[in-house]
């Protein structure tokens, strides 16, 4: 028999509340009950981080976490970064600027990634943002303008001069 | 979507127990990075979950009445990382487990989980054999302590009572492992990131007030063997002696008489006996360097 | 040129930042049944028969449909554009499902449910029964008498055998005072990991089958699901969306066929098939594992006086891209360091292993590794810097092949080769490394590469295009080269723009999504082409557009047409560069004019009857821990002569990715199976060695650019070049570090633990006796 629970959770910072079928993962939840498509699926066991999210300000992988978990979360995805007019935050206009996108399907996961390492506020080495992205995988770019749209958004929060 | 039968979400403790006796046959899912991803696979399909995870009194690490670092068994790895308590005492370990998978698996895994599942290659396993970890379990008789060593069985399976409804609650450390002991833990896998060891070595060495000679060595391995272990003639090779680069030559050689790897696909025996007398050497190295030992 | 050549952000940036481009899952329509499909769990046998009862009676479940009910045709796979002569096409060897089971992971049967817990539990509940045979999984052994016959037609399961030869070996390796220089050289079989796996969905609408995928070649599959389900090709509508990579694998028609097919057998209603990470790594497609044998024969001076190069390609178990990569492998070698006397012989062999397809390089990265691990081993047998060596004998200006007719316009090779060694400071490293005699050593390495671009003379070559002026005097176009996450769809824009005369990019809206119901026929992504051939046809329907427009404004100004071109937008007057109209005002005018309205447009196709090399060369650094068995890659750059850029920050971009995969293929990839049973054992992304940003030093790309001849814009490929020459400059900076000549890719711990143990690097006393 199925078996359902009664959510409560922010998504995006609007408050709302759910009937989820308890088998459900927070992907399956964001994608099919709240329509927020950027939570992507790629290996569906947390290998690829192509459906990160953040919960209470942390990243993770929605694909192995049970929906059931989200009730009293605040949860955020890659939708509410865009201003209500469409405005890009400064970290999704870096990875325009640095040609960080290619074919897009990596891209919210490592997004919000960034949002988790940028609200820190703490000025990370080039190392360790490598240490702090690599719960993600891409096969286009090489990482290479990922990491620099990163530490450029990085910088210029912090006031510190770009090399 | 996940083929699970049904979901009990415990409530506290206590709550956990009592779900665990009515339930037998129902898995404990703490974070559920293993067991989420097993089900998937098949393995666990259609099973009933018990859920720990929203069991907030099992998370965060303090130093209890007797000086033993406590970590609650759901404190996640990146919190026991980032502790400050983990920090100052025993580094080493947050080390070790900000090695594992990467940030987001770090973000839901927890060290409960990551010693309950028995596996032989967790990351945080080989260094709470060697700072000799206590397992601290609940069940219906109330709280039970074992030693990390007879807490691991044999691959896959842990000493913990189903019939008395346990669950794991807390890792101790304690005071008399971790004092003026300082460690290093070396994992080896194939990749930087997102990856399970090959092999994992944690050293942690204890020195004379001259700084001259090992009082205490220890070291343990994860993928050594079936279940992470010490490595007892390597420690005696040490123990007590000056210290010196061909100590740890021969510290490293006596692993070999403790260690029993496998051959499997994902490395021969052969490659991880070379590589585990490696580590234990740069293991040691390290760790006495960090004691403030000269070599 | 003012458009071209900048390097402007993707035209698809936006959305792909937003989160909201939509990707063929997220088009799904609602109530789309789950098919799953039961994969073989032997290697090789006959099905004997599926028991569906326990499966049908599973809650959810809708249909169950095995490979008894599957029909009985055969089709075609790969992504090639079709041939007119049936000696030309592709071997259709496949089947909807199969009951000759020919690999761990073939496809037997699939249940069709409401959701997708019930559809896994059908599956797991379907009962198998099989009579096993024995398989094989070693090319070189299935080509063995007596070995497994995976398909009738082929004897000894040579899918294909071709050869070159050109002067006479036999006699030329009698000269004397020759170096022999022999080698076998190993490349593992690999798995693209595009990050969105594969998958489609279908149904079916007043009589026609539509299936959006996630797919590189649209047209090319619709033909191909017509094919497979026995309708004409006009049934089928293909739709693709955005997707999330591909890299070859998105160009061979993977389970559209079967999702269509599905639909038609639940009475048309929407089914989807997507492919989980295990199946994309085990049911689509891989490259091909080749083996090499080389034999150089070079004279003291380290000329090539001959030279013999065996090449085993092991296909798995269907033909998918066939013959066609290991006969590109193969084609470089006469060219990339010419040499007068060559015998080469190229096998294309069927085993119980996956089937292999195009992965981005079509055979190139093997020939690369194995080519420049050979070559680098003639400079060090006449002790003569490898660089040095390449120089001398490289391919040279002015050289012209046969049967392509492309011609090395530039020193490309010569002029790569001296900006990489600057750029990775090559003189100063080698003589800085030559004392590292400890357990750490570093080294400098580096190989080339042969390419070339699009797929003439051996196919067709077409591309259409139609462009639509629109009332605010913007352009629409439409392009059957598709946008699979190269930027494909910037640089059309770039160029349409250019070709038109538009302000900006951002005035031609590429329509990304082809429908082949209204998409001009192309052919697709693949052989790094299409910037290439949408070139020619976008210069000429450009041209068609301007002619209209100009017909249209000689009736408003008066002005002869044979004066107007098209500057930023507005027509203007050649010879003083006054502007008679804008596009916009010419564009609404024609539109709503009630005496003589007209829509502006073009369209028209263009045969390309040309090709281009592409050539370039990474430099690699390495820092090698001997008793750890471990190489950290400190430094890696590519050069590329790929013509103009029309992008260059999008060029550069698509280099590092190139030179990502080609770190995987040379350090950490290789899909393992399981040589007692066939299985896969590390078909996921946990087991499967994919680069983290932890494995990677920073990626450095680097360009020559020197204009194509042959091309509209002076550009050639870029696609596939950048994952070519990496694991061999890896494997040679290893080998300039160490002294150890490595045969085997990855160069993993693993293999490296066996190379330095033989070469007494390391020496495990207790392992003796």
């Amino acid at each position: 028999m199925a078996q359902y629970k009664l959510i409560r959770c922010t998504i995006n910072g609007e408050p709302v509340e759910r009937m989820i079928d308890v088998r459900a993962s927070l992907t399956d939840m964001l994608r099919n009950d709240f329509h927020l498509t950027s939570v992507k699926k790629g290996c569906e066991v947390g290998e690829c981080g192509a459906c990160n999210v953040l919960i209470d300000g942390e990243a993770f992988n929605s694909c192995i976490y049970l929906a059931a978990w989200a009730d009293g979360k605040s949860i955020r995805t890659l939708e509410s970064l865009t201003g209500p007019n469409g405005e890009l935050s400064d970290i999704q206009q870096a990875f325009l600027d640095e040609a960080a996108i290619q074919c897009g399907f990596c891209t919210p996961g490592f997004l919000m990634t960034a949002v988790e390492i940028l609200e820190t506020k703490k000025l990370y080495t080039r190392d360790e943002l490598r240490k702090l992205l690599s719960g993600h995988l891409c096969r286009c770019t090489g990482y290479e303008n990922i990491l620099n749209a990163v530490e450029k958004t990085m910088k210029r929060r912090l006031g510190v001069p770009a090399e | 979507m996940y083929d699970l039968k049904a979901l009990y979400e415990a409530t506290s403790v206590q709550n956990a127990v009592e779900l665990r006796l009515e339930h037998p046959e129902a898995q404990i899912i703490a974070g559920g990075s293993d067991v989420l991803v097993q089900m998937r696979e098949g393995k666990r399909a259609g099973k009933e979950l018990i859920s720990i995870y929203g069991l907030d009194e099992l998370r965060g690490v303090s130093i209890d009445e007797s000086g033993n670092i406590r970590i609650g068994s759901l404190t996640s790895f990146s919190h026991i990382t980032r502790d400050p308590i983990i920090q100052k005492y025993i580094n080493v370990l947050g080390e070790a487990v900000d090695m594992v998978g990467g940030p987001q698996i770090r973000n839901i895994g927890t060290i409960g989980g990551n010693t309950c599942n028995g596996v032989t290659s967790a990351d945080s396993a080989s260094t709470l054999h060697a700072w000799e970890a206590i397992v601290e379990l609940t069940g219906k008789n109330g709280v039970r302590r074992l030693p990390i060593k007879d807490f691991y069985i044999k691959a896959g399976q842990v000493d913990i009572r189903v019939e008395d409804g346990e669950i794991q609650t807390a890792i101790l450390i304690p005071k008399a492992s971790y004092e003026n002991t300082f460690g290093h833990y070396i994992k080896y896998a194939m990749r930087n990131a997102m990856d399970i060891a090959t092999l994992g070595c944690s050293v942690n060495v204890r020195l004379s007030k001259d700084k001259k000679t090992i009082e205490r060595a220890r070291i343990a391995y994860g993928v050594a063997g079936p279940v992470p272990m010490r490595a007892p003639h390597a420690e005696a090779v040490a123990n007590g002696q000056a210290l010196s680069l061909d100590l740890i030559d021969r510290f490293g050689l006596a692993v070999l008489d403790d260690i029993n790897p496998r051959d499997s696909w994902r490395a021969s025996k052969a490659f991880r006996q070379h590589i585990a007398v490696e580590m234990a050497k740069r293991c040691l190295f390290t760790s006495i360097q960090l004691a403030g030992g000269e070599l | 040129m003012s458009i071209v050549g900048k390097s402007e952000i993707r035209v698809d940036a936006y959305d792909k930042a937003t989160g909201r481009t939509k990707y063929y899952e997220d088009r799904m329509p609602g109530g789309a049944l789950y098919v799953r499909i039961k994969h073989a769990e032997i290697a090789h046998g006959f099905v004997k028969s599926v028991d569906v009862s326990e499966a049908v009676r599973i809650k959810g479940v809708v249909k169950v449909l095995t490979c008894f009910d599957a029909p009985e045709i055969d089709f075609p796979t790969a992504g090639h554009p079709w041939s007119m002569d049936p000696g030309h096409q592709d071997v259709a060897d496949r089947r909807l499902l199969n009951t000759h089971v020919r690999y761990w992971g073939d496809d037997v049967a699939v249940v069709i449910a409401e959701d997708e817990v019930a559809a896994m539990q059908g599956v797991r509940a379907l009962k198998v029964e099989y009579d096993p045979l024995p398989f094989v999984l070693d090319a070189q052994k299935a080509m063995e008498e007596g070995a497994p016959q995976l398909h009738d037609d082929y004897p000894n399961n040579i899918l294909k055998h071709t050869s070159v030869r050109k002067g006479d070996y036999e006699r030329a390796i009698r000269e004397p005072g020759l170096i022999k220089v022999e080698g076998w050289y190993d490349t593992p079989t690999v798995q693209h990991c595009h990050i969105e796996n594969h998958g489609c969905f279908a149904y079916a609408d007043n009589g026609r089958i539509t299936v959006v995928s996630s797919t590189q070649i649209p047209h090319i599959v619709r033909r191909v699901v017509g094919q497979a389900i026995g309708r004409p090709w006009s049934d089928v509508q293909i739709i693709k969306p955005y997707i999330g990579g591909g890299f070859g694998n998105k160009q061979d028609a993977l389970y559209e066929p079967l999702c269509a097919w599905c639909s038609l057998e639940v009475g048309g209603r929407p089914v989807r098939i997507d492919c989980t990470r295990e199946e994309t790594f085990v049911s689509n497609r891989v490259r091909h594992a080749i083996r090499f044998h080389i034999i150089s024969w070079i004279r003291p001076d380290g000329s090539m006086a001959a030279r013999k190069v065996d090449l085993y390609s092991n296909q798995g178990a269907y033909a998918s891209h066939g013959h066609s990569i290991v006969a590109k492998a193969m084609g470089s070698f006469p060219q990339l360091y010419p040499c007068d006397n060559m015998e080469c012989d190229a096998y294309t062999v069927y085993t119980n292993l996956p089937a292999a397809g195009a992965m981005r390089g079509y055979g190139m990265p093997q020939a690369s590794f194995a080519n420049d691990s050979n070559i680098e081993e003639c400079a060090h047998a006449v002790h003569m810097d490898p660089v040095e060596y390449r120089n001398r004998f490289i391919m040279p200006q002015g050289y012209e092949d046969g049967f392509s007719k492309n011609v090395n316009y530039y020193d490309s090779h010569r002029e790569c080769l001296e900006r990489g060694k600057q750029l990775i400071g090559y003189d100063e490293k080698i003589k800085a490394f030559a004392n590292d005699k400890g357990p750490i050593r570093r080294g400098v390495g580096c190989a080339s590469f042969w390419y070339n671009t699009a797929v003439w003379p051996i196919a067709l070559e077409t591309s259409s295009n139609r462009m639509l002026l629109n009332l605010d005097g913007t352009v629409t176009m439409q392009c059957g080269e598709t946008e699979i996450g190269q930027g494909a769809d910037t640089a059309f824009a770039q160029m349409a723009a250019e070709a038109i005369g538009l302000k900006s990019y951002r005035d031609v809206r590429v329509v990304s999504c082809q429908d082949t119901d209204t998409t001009p026929t192309g052919l697709g992504a693949y052989a790094s082409r299409q910037t290439y051939v949408a070139g020619f046809s976008i210069r000429q329907t450009a041209e068609l557009l301007k002619k209209k427009i100009f017909a249209y404004a000689e009736k408003l100004t008066r002005q002869s047409v044979d004066n107007m071109d098209v500057r930023g937008g507005n027509v203007v007057r050649k010879s003083d560069g006054k502007v008679l109209i804008s596009l916009s005002e010419l564009a609404m005018t024609a539109q709503y004019n009630p005496q003589d309205s007209e829509h502006i447009t073009a369209e028209s196709t263009y045969t390309i009857k040309n090709n281009a090399y592409s050539f370039g060369c990474t430099f690699a650094e390495v820092e090698v821990d001997i008793p750890m068995c471990r190489v950290t890659v400190k430094n890696i750059v590519n050069v590329h002569d790929c013509g103009t850029l029309i992008n260059p920050a999008l060029a550069e971009a698509q280099v590092h990715g190139g030179m990502s995969m080609a770190i995987g293929y040379g350090m950490s990839e290789q899909l393992l199976f399981d040589q007692k049973t066939g299985r896969p054992l590390n078909n996921n992304l946990l087991d499967y060695k994919l680069s983290t940003v932890m494995d990677h030093p920073d990626l450095a790309a680097d360009f020559i650019e020197n204009p194509e001849p042959t091309s509209v814009f002076g550009t050639k490929a870029l696609g596939e070049p950048p994952a070519c020459s990496g694991a061999p400059a890896i494997r040679n900076a290893i080998y300039n570090a160490t002294g150890v000549a490595l045969h085997k890719l990855p160069m993993n711990p693993h293999n490296l633990y066996a190379a330095f143990s033989e070469a007494g690097l390391i020496h495990d006393s207790w392992q003796e006796g």
